[in-house]
């Protein structure tokens, strides 16, 4: 079923003054996972709470399947929702917990039963169907909770950061899982807020990226990583490096450098964001050379990550594990290929940390 | 730390109770110690007229806290529903019986039911009525501050699951209460079996509560006799507080 704000706008306490959400436009396919992603406040949340009907907008319609539920109460509007903190009732066990919302619409015994083992089987909780939820760890009681959700067969799935409240090694299985999940359910349109950038780039369908109540951008997430069309997205969506430059003909010019890249249909004379992404940027000369003193060195395992200072403006570099890293003070070339590079039309908002 | 608490303790909360103890075996109080010790104060005190008061307030006591609880829950849920000012404003309503004296309450119900329609002057159930009015104040409490220790994410996730209002409202929400309403009907059971001053005022020959019986007996100077129903008292009150403690509820367990 589609997901459709048609311009949601949500203030807190009704004042108009102060917008938890400002006139979001946007559209869940059918069998679409799409990721809400934004920094806490951006309203990514409240868009969420709107779809399953615990906000109600000042003005603007919820659509789902085309049908106008803006004004339909929460237990009337057929969702699956997971939250971050489980919400499980703590006085039902695992399986009557499934069962809820079964029961709750007078779905037959028999069916109940069947639907509740389906579930439990589809999350791996099935051996805990008599467990009460304080006797589970977090990562099973979200799959609980996600057993939970799927159990009255929604056809729009909200998840609300499930995974913030996991450890890390926990979240990046959970996220498989959910990847599974969506494989098996191709027909349940999926809402996923977060503000975490790896899940949603490894989950979404679609990515729509949300600052300050509203809508910054949205595409895929190749679309948003490769080529993304403002600074606020292309940090946001992986790290970037963000540099003030000035276009000229056939390149753009920094801090002195003249740097050879695509500048489209940008004027020259006009001042512009380059981004460059840290991965991108190799140590040593080439083309599109940059010279600068290492501020910073980041041993991460894996990866080296280098904070080079190019008159006034850091600039990130992430390197394959170097055999002998440089010292701090040291002057260094960075490059990067002309390819790898996106001109964007705006001014600098941050410096991409 | 332990010696404060001995010095304090001791002379001012243990000692009456170990006096009402000692003087409910005794025939006379001579010197330092009780003497005459006897076991007659307490045949006196549970059989006839003190076993009937002890029946008497046992059901003044069930019957007051469970009306109490029922009101003052249903209260408390309608309360949290209000936005702010309206739910001070109920609250304070509800707190009025305790910050009045308890004989004005008494008297107030007195006046408010001697006269028809609502006449029930003379009957058990004025005693009943007021002893609700002033414990309903300890269950309303009890219950709007475990209703707003309630998670939201709880009965928001009942409704996204497709549960109305009144199907949260019996499976979610007055499950995960009852841990704190069985504490709160102890209490008002409690203050139900000591309460003495509106009572006096209302009370028909025939329901007349333990309390009553302990001061007319101690009025009439039956000092050891009005010991010993004393600790049956205290011990009727103690046997049931600490049954309502036994039970234990599954959201307990939390």
């Amino acid at each position: 079923m589609s997901i459709r704000f048609d311009s949601v706008t949500v203030a807190y306490d009704g004042n108009v003054g102060s917008l938890a959400l400002d006139a979001l436009d946007l559209t869940v396919e059918p069998g679409e996972v799409m990721a809400l992603l934004g920094p806490s406040g951006s309203g990514k949340t409240t868009a969420l709470r709107a779809v399953a009907g615990f906000v109600r907008p000042v003005s603007g319609r919820v659509l789902l399947g085309g049908r106008d539920v803006t004004d339909l109460p929460p237990y009337r509007r057929g969702i699956g929702m997971v939250v971050q903190q489980y919400a499980l009732f703590p006085h039902l066990r695992v399986d009557e917990n499934v069962a809820f919302g079964l029961r709750a619409r007078r779905t037959p015994r028999g069916e109940i039963r069947q639907r509740v083992a389906e579930a439990l089987e589809m999350t791996g909780m099935a051996a805990y169907a008599r467990r009460y939820p304080r006797e589970l760890s977090g990562g099973q009681q979200q799959r609980v909770a996600i057993a939970r959700a799927l159990a009255i067969r929604p056809r729009v799935l909200l998840l609300d950061e499930p995974l913030s409240a996991l450890d890390a090694q926990l979240r990046s299985g959970m996220l498989a899982e959910l990847a599974r999940l969506h494989r098996e359910l191709p027909d349940v349109s999926m809402l996923y807020v977060t503000h975490d950038q790896v899940e949603a780039l490894t989950l979404a369908d679609r990515i729509a990226v949300m600052d300050k109540a509203r809508l910054r951008a949205c595409g895929t997430p190749r679309e948003l990583y490769r080529a993304p069309t403002d600074a606020f997205t292309a940090s946001f969506v992986g790290g970037a490096n963000l540099l003030p430059v000035t276009v000229g003909p056939g390149g753009v010019s920094f801090a002195g450098a003249e740097l050879k890249v695509e500048t489209g249909d940008v004027v020259a004379g006009a001042r512009a964001t380059l981004c460059v992404r840290p991965h991108l940027v190799g140590l040593g000369a080439g083309p599109n050379q940059l010279v600068g003193v290492v501020r910073e060195i980041q041993w991460r395992g894996a990866t080296h990550r280098l904070y080079v200072e190019v008159d006034g403006h850091a600039v990130m570099a992430d390197l394959r594990e170097l055999r002998d890293p440089p010292a701090h003070g040291e002057s260094v070339s960075l490059h990067f290929a002309a390819e790898d590079a996106v001109l964007l039309p705006a001014g600098v908002v941050g410096d991409g940390r | 730390m332990w010696a404060v608490f001995l010095v304090l303790f001791l002379p001012l909360f243990a000692l009456p109770l170990l006096v009402v103890l000692g003087a409910s075996f005794a025939t006379h109080w001579p010197g330092v110690l009780p003497a005459g010790l006897t076991t007659d104060n307490y045949r006196a005190a549970t059989r006839g007229e003190a076993l009937q008061a002890l029946t008497t307030s046992l059901l003044t006591a069930a019957g007051a806290s469970l009306l109490a609880l029922v009101v003052g829950t249903w209260a408390a849920l309608a309360g949290a529903a209000l936005n702010r000012r309206y739910r001070r404003l109920m609250d304070a309503l509800f707190v009025l019986p305790v910050a009045v004296p308890s004989v004005v309450v008494g008297l107030s119900v007195l006046v408010a039911f001697s006269q028809p329609p609502m006449l029930l002057n003379g009957t058990r159930w004025i005693v009943i009525l007021a002893h609700t009015v002033l414990v309903t104040a300890f269950a309303h409490q009890s219950a709007s501050a475990a209703i707003a220790r309630l998670d939201p994410a709880c009965e928001q996730a009942a409704a996204s699951l497709g549960a109305r209002p009144s199907y949260v409202l019996l499976r979610v929400r007055l499950p995960l209460l009852l841990p704190s309403l069985t504490a709160a009907a102890g209490l008002c059971f409690a203050l139900s079996m000591g309460e003495l001053s509106a009572t006096m005022m209302l009370y028909p020959p025939d329901w007349t509560p333990l309390p009553v019986l302990i001061y007319a007996a101690t009025d009439r100077g039956a000092l050891f006799t009005g010991s010993a129903v004393a600790v049956v008292l205290m011990a009727a009150t103690l046997l049931v507080l600490f049954a309502v403690s036994r039970v234990r509820t599954r959201a307990s367990y939390r």
